[in-house]
């Protein structure tokens, strides 16, 4: 099941290190460097129902 | 002795008796197409004792090297066709792959990491080669009857077989056959011939294939670039070749004009790239080639059974298309014999269509998922793409998520109505469905291969440890021959078994090694029921003459 609350302990700061991350790349790198994140994230979680479950919200949340 | 240049071959044209009978000649099995799929069933079928015409529309074996990765499962059934080492002498054996990213080797995979098999991965043959060893096997075969320049133009289809119309240089005849086998390639005429086609996805994009002939330093390893310094934004695959032979194929993209590209002042700096200034070569074989990957809906229609490209295209990526044909090429020659023997009804037929449907969706599915990896269709697949492998130099994760091409192997045929499902509990993956796994044995005190022991009938292994049956249970394995479906027995015995005490009648081989029975997650009484075609039909822990039977009943279509 998919986590939608709130469960980082400081939000603000992981979305700095987010953004912070891509500093000075071009925008092909950034793309790359985002699946990356994805990819990394995904094969962390390893959880096929969960992963579906994030995809379909992702999805939904710019083709509702 | 040299090679035989198989490309310049020519056969004559033979008129035959068939085309100035008073009556319409009659034939059990007619096989439309002498490519590597209708040899190969004309060779099963006719070691099987089954009388076969096979009809080619041309005079000519395969022009260029075409499908040069045969594998594993291709010479394990070409063995067992009695091909196999003479495909393995000429061709080059490989089970080690390497990915390229840009500069850099991201991945290095070894197809076959353990030992004991007795054929590698791969070997990369030229078609020709391919096709010119089975044409002799079969040219010495007498119950196959090879007719060149005998082109169906027409079929009619009844209840009790196909009557074709065929030309020749001497004029039109027609024959009759109980079963037409269309092994006639993708553009099959037969199938067209019935209003048939496939469905599936075409991709926009082109590839020069190049064989190049030179004397060069590469290991014999399957090579793949993504976007590499010489070649940039596509792709490119080498792959070794017997004589000298380099294959190359240069991803070109879809606006890439297909004439232009194969003209020699095109394809040579291409190649110069690749190989720097220095190396020498020569030109062997240039064409340009675009893909599909699609399949009839059914496989079967009536006495009309299509196998290979007929029936299904894949990608060329993961080496699907010869290997799969010659799969279904073996799964169909030993239905149609017991059907015609009379031993299994025509409905058994239908499951060569539900296994061999099934091998060509799982082969569709790889090959298109290698496909888009290859070839992504939008900016972000390739942003996946690229993460993907630059996170495989340093995440082995990663490397799993490359896809140059998922390489062929054998469908297990899973849910096949042939199977019984397990009672007993097993583990490892002999599943039934699945290719038996070969593994050293010892034979008549000799070195062999399991495999060489499944030569084309039902075979019941019974892994008996290290001391003998009983006479019961020896008597009951041996009066397995005389089924109505012959099932042959083999013992398989621990090195401290005494065989000396054994029927000669009854084959047994030592696992001297322990290998088999570790593959087949086997104890002391654990039976194997293997079908013709060396996949795995039933299996217990202990051996159960009623069990067998109902098996073989079960893998015949008679349950």
């Amino acid at each position: 099941m998919l986590i939608t609350e709130t469960n980082l302990p400081a939000p603000d700061d992981f979305y700095e290190a987010l953004i912070d991350t891509h500093r000075d790349l071009s925008n092909e790198q950034s793309q790359e460097l985002n699946a990356a994140l994805i990819l990394l994230l995904a094969n962390h979680l390893g959880e096929m129902a969960v992963l579906r479950e994030a995809l379909q919200h992702a999805r939904a949340s710019v083709a509702p | 002795m040299g090679d035989i240049d198989f490309q310049a071959m020519e056969f004559a044209y033979e008129k035959h008796a068939d085309q100035e009978a008073s009556e319409l000649a009659r034939h059990r099995v007619v096989i439309v197409g002498a490519g590597p799929v209708g040899l190969t069933t004309a060779l099963d079928l006719a070691r099987q004792g089954v009388r076969v015409v096979l009809l080619d529309d041309d005079y000519r074996l395969s022009t260029g090297s075409r499908a040069i990765c045969f594998s594993k499962r291709t010479l394990e059934i070409w063995d067992r066709l009695g091909v196999g080492q003479r495909m393995m002498d000429k061709g080059v054996s490989w089970n080690v792959g390497k990915v390229f990213f840009r500069e850099q080797e991201v991945w290095r995979f070894d197809l076959l990491p353990e030992p004991g098999h007795r054929r590698p991965a791969f070997i990369n043959l030229q078609q020709y080669y391919a096709e010119g060893y089975l044409y002799e096997q079969a040219s010495q075969e007498p119950n196959i009857e090879l007719r060149w320049k005998n082109k169906v133009v027409a079929v009619e289809h009844g209840e009790d077989g196909v009557t074709l119309s065929v030309e020749t240089p001497d004029g039109a005849y027609r024959l009759h056959a109980d079963w037409l086998v269309a092994c006639d390639g993708a553009r099959s005429p037969v199938r067209k011939l019935i209003g048939q086609e496939s469905h599936g996805r075409i991709f926009r994009d082109r590839f020069l294939i190049a064989d190049v002939k030179m004397q060069a330093d590469f290991p014999t390893e399957r090579w793949f670039w993504f976007d590499p310094p010489f070649h940039p934004n596509q792709s490119v695959l080498l792959h070794r070749q017997p004589d000298n032979v380099w294959r190359i194929d240069f991803q070109l993209g879809w606006n890439a004009d297909p004439v232009e590209a194969v003209k020699p002042e095109n394809v040579l700096p291409r190649i110069r790239a690749l190989l720097g200034p220095d190396t020498g070569f020569e030109l062997e074989w240039v064409s340009v080639y675009t893909f599909a990957c699609e399949r009839m809906d059914k496989f079967r229609h009536g006495r009309i059974v299509f196998a290979g490209d007929s029936a299904h295209r894949v990608s060329p990526f993961g080496a699907r298309g010869a290997n799969s044909g010659v799969q279904d090429a073996e799964n169909l020659a030993w239905k149609l014999k017991l059907v015609l023997a009379g031993r299994a009804p025509e409905t058994l037929i239908d499951s060569y269509a539900v296994e061999r449907e099934y091998a060509a969706d799982e082969n569709i599915l790889n090959s298109s998922r290698a496909t888009d990896f290859i070839t992504p269709k939008s900016d972000v697949s390739r942003s996946f793409r690229n993460a993907v492998l630059n996170l495989a130099k340093t995440h082995p994760f990663a490397r799993s998520l490359v896809n140059s091409g998922r390489l062929s192997l054998p469908a297990t045929y899973a849910g096949s109505p042939l199977n019984t499902p397990d009672a007993d509990a097993f583990s490892g993956r002999m599943v039934p469905g699945a290719v038996a796994l070969d593994a050293p044995v010892e034979s008549r005190g000799a070195p062999d291969w399991w495999l060489g022991q499944l030569d084309g009938e039902f075979v019941l292994a019974l892994f008996c440890g290290d001391a003998l049956p009983g006479r019961d249970t020896l008597q009951a394995l041996q009066a397995l021959r005389l089924a109505p479906v012959p099932v042959k027995a083999v013992l398989v015995a621990g090195p401290q078994c005494d065989l000396s005490a054994l029927p000669g009648e009854l084959p047994a081989v030592i696992d001297r090694e322990g290998c088999l029975g570790q593959r087949y997650d086997a104890q002391p009484g654990t039976a194997y029921l293997i079908r013709p075609d060396q996949h795995i039909a039933a299996r217990w822990r202990a051996f159960d003459a009623a069990a067998v039977a109902a098996a073989v009943n079960r893998a015949t279509g008679r349950a």
